[in-house]
């Protein structure tokens, strides 16, 4: 157990540490990814079954995916900057850094908590999961399914409209001026990248 | 027959037994892996060879007839091809990344492989929540498609990884929503528990598979075609449309890499068959009484076989879509199906105890009826969109 434990947690730090001083942006995010699947193991490893799939199979599955599109649409995101990931202002942030966590060890040492025994290991299976969502927390549900619907519909009506204003450009007949507005779109659209 | 039918079970407790207390887990674990293994890179072999004769048979040709009789030795001389091929790397490759991509494809599709029932009491890792968990390791195979596709600095390879994640994010969603009527209904997340929801027998004589009602029927029918897209299969296989774009995100692999890349697409199409079985066709269950003497797993085997010379007939008789048709057939077809088939497993579950005459059969009628009605109106939409003129929104002008 405690073998796993410093296995998944090494791995982890390795990895979050990895995506914030590597140059390539993809390598970063790729290391993200890593970073959410031992953070996903570290659930499993706790016997939160729910917790660590639905963990692979939102992080790992899908943000990791929208990190990704995010990073290679993004412009210059294959160019690797030379300035030094670590700036001047380094002793600055490594102060802050140790101040906040020492703060942050106090007080979890201090606290009282820690004293009392540990309490029971609760009996969090999938099922009873779903029973407090179907009975407890419903509302809660009901508000963020609602929340998503509203968030997709409004994806799609983005998309719908810019299909149209296409269509509307492709159909009307080039009139004069057209060149002009077409040069002045030229120009401002973003320089031709080297190969990728 | 009891004996026969847990010969494996009672034969790994033997072997295990011969070890000492602390090692007996490992061992345990270690024997049910091997087996998984061994048996899956056999039916990989097997259906190479099958598949290629199969569709030589379709196209009114031979296929591969010279190594051993009738050429079915070719998956021998095709891996030690593989293995002594050079592997070469392009030169402004991202050398990590595209090392790590095969990597990333086989570890999540072999995770998966280890939540299936393969007979009873066969299931190599039992999950309270196994669909969760097959679902949850499927999702991240896209990473390795992304891998494969931008680590190798082509634009085919990167066109083709684009294509597939598309095409793979889009399909989930109906292919998870054409499971949840197998979920309401069993009321589990267990995919034993699924198999044993399907055990009995209606009549006393025609199996109570999930298939055989009408929300069994059109989830499985949806269920295999977002299968057939997220394995990345013909009629779906335009991540790796070869008069397109070469070969997809596999355009700059080679050597024992490809093959890897290969053998893993497989094995996710023998997954996804597995689920298959398992939440529609039976699992392990006998289809009839009288067959209840033969052993679990070589129902399930034989189910799973069954599904793979299903997907090669496809593969040998369907053309490729477009990209445009691929998503409008997803957002627009299968998602409003699978979402009234969620509805339809609703009734189905509260009309269970109704007090009619012939209620059954008209339980079944009535289901039937409402996926129906979308189904003609929702195909003959996607027709009607078909038939307008297509406007290309970077390519005209």
């Amino acid at each position: 157990m405690e073998i796993a434990f410093v296995i998944i947690a090494g791995l982890t730090l390795g990895s979050a540490i990895a995506a914030m001083s590597l140059r390539n942006l993809v390598h970063c995010a790729l290391c993200t990814v890593l970073t959410f699947a031992g953070l996903a193991a570290m659930y499993l490893q706790l016997n939160a079954q729910f917790v660590g799939f639905a963990q692979i199979l939102v992080y790992v599955g899908a943000v990791a995916i929208l990190i990704l599109f995010a990073v290679l649409l993004t412009r210059n995101s294959e160019t690797q900057p030379n300035t030094r990931i670590a700036s001047p202002s380094w002793i600055v942030g490594i102060f802050v850094a140790i101040s906040v966590s020492g703060t942050m060890i106090y007080a979890v040492i201090k606290s009282t908590k820690l004293a009392q025994a540990l309490p029971p290991v609760p009996d969090a299976t999938v099922k009873k999961i779903g029973e407090q969502l179907m009975t407890n927390y419903v509302l809660p549900l009901e508000i963020v399914a609602l929340l998503l619907t509203a968030a997709m519909i409004g994806a799609v009506i983005i998309a719908m409209r810019d299909k149209e204003s296409q269509i509307e450009t492709n159909v009307k007949p080039p009139r004069r001026g057209d060149a002009e507005k077409e040069k002045i779109l030229r120009a401002s659209a973003p320089p031709r990248r080297r190969q990728i | 027959m009891e004996s026969l039918d847990q010969i494996f079970v009672s034969g790994k407790q033997w072997l295990v037994a011969f070890l000492p207390e602390t090692f007996q887990p490992i061992a345990s674990i270690l024997l049910v892996i091997t087996a998984i293994l061994g048996i899956f890179a056999t039916l990989f072999a097997v259906t190479t060879i099958l598949e290629r004769k199969i569709l030589g048979r379709i196209q009114n040709r031979f296929g591969p007839n010279r190594v051993g009789p009738f050429g079915f030795l070719q998956p021998a001389a095709d891996g030690i091809k593989m293995l002594t091929k050079e592997d070469i790397v392009p030169r402004d490759a991202d050398k990590i990344v595209h090392f790590l991509a095969p990597l990333a494809l086989m570890i999540p599709v072999a995770l998966a492989l280890a939540v299936l029932p393969y007979g009873r009491n066969m299931v190599p890792v039992e999950f309270d929540a196994g669909l969760l968990f097959f679902f949850a390791v499927g999702a991240s195979t896209e990473l390795s498609v992304f891998m494969a596709g931008w680590s190798s600095r082509n634009k085919y390879s990167l066109v083709g990884a684009m294509r597939g994640i598309a095409q793979m994010i889009s399909y989930e969603v109906p292919l998870v929503l054409s499971t949840i009527s197998v979920i309401m209904i069993v009321g589990s997340l267990s995919l034993v528990k699924i198999v044993e929801a399907q055990s009995g027998f209606v009549f006393g004589w025609f199996p109570g598979w999930h298939v055989f009602t009408p929300w069994g029927l059109a989830g499985f029918v949806l269920f295999m075609i977002a299968a057939t897209a997220e394995s990345n299969r013909a009629p779906f296989d335009l991540p790796e449309a070869e008069s397109e774009i070469i070969a997809g995100y596999l355009t700059e692999y080679s050597g024992f890499k490809y093959a890897l890349f290969f053998m893993g697409e497989y094995w996710g199409m023998f997954a996804i068959s597995g689920l298959a079985v398992t939440l529609f066709l039976g699992g392990w269950n006998a289809p009839f009484p009288f067959l209840q003497f033969i052993p679990s797993y070589i129902l399930f085997f034989a189910k799973l076989i069954a599904l793979i010379l299903t997907f090669i007939w496809m593969r040998g008789t369907l053309p490729r879509l477009r990209l445009d048709q691929l998503m409008s057939f997803a957002w627009k077809f299968l998602l409003p199906l699978a979402l009234t088939n969620i509805v339809v497993a609703a009734i189905w579950h509260f009309s269970k105890d109704l007090q009619l005459p012939g209620a059954p059969g008209l339980r079944w009628i009535f289901c039937a009826l409402v996926l129906a009605i979308p189904y003609v109106w929702l195909g003959r939409g996607i027709a009607q969109a078909q038939r307008t003129k297509r406007i290309y929104k970077f390519a005209e002008n």
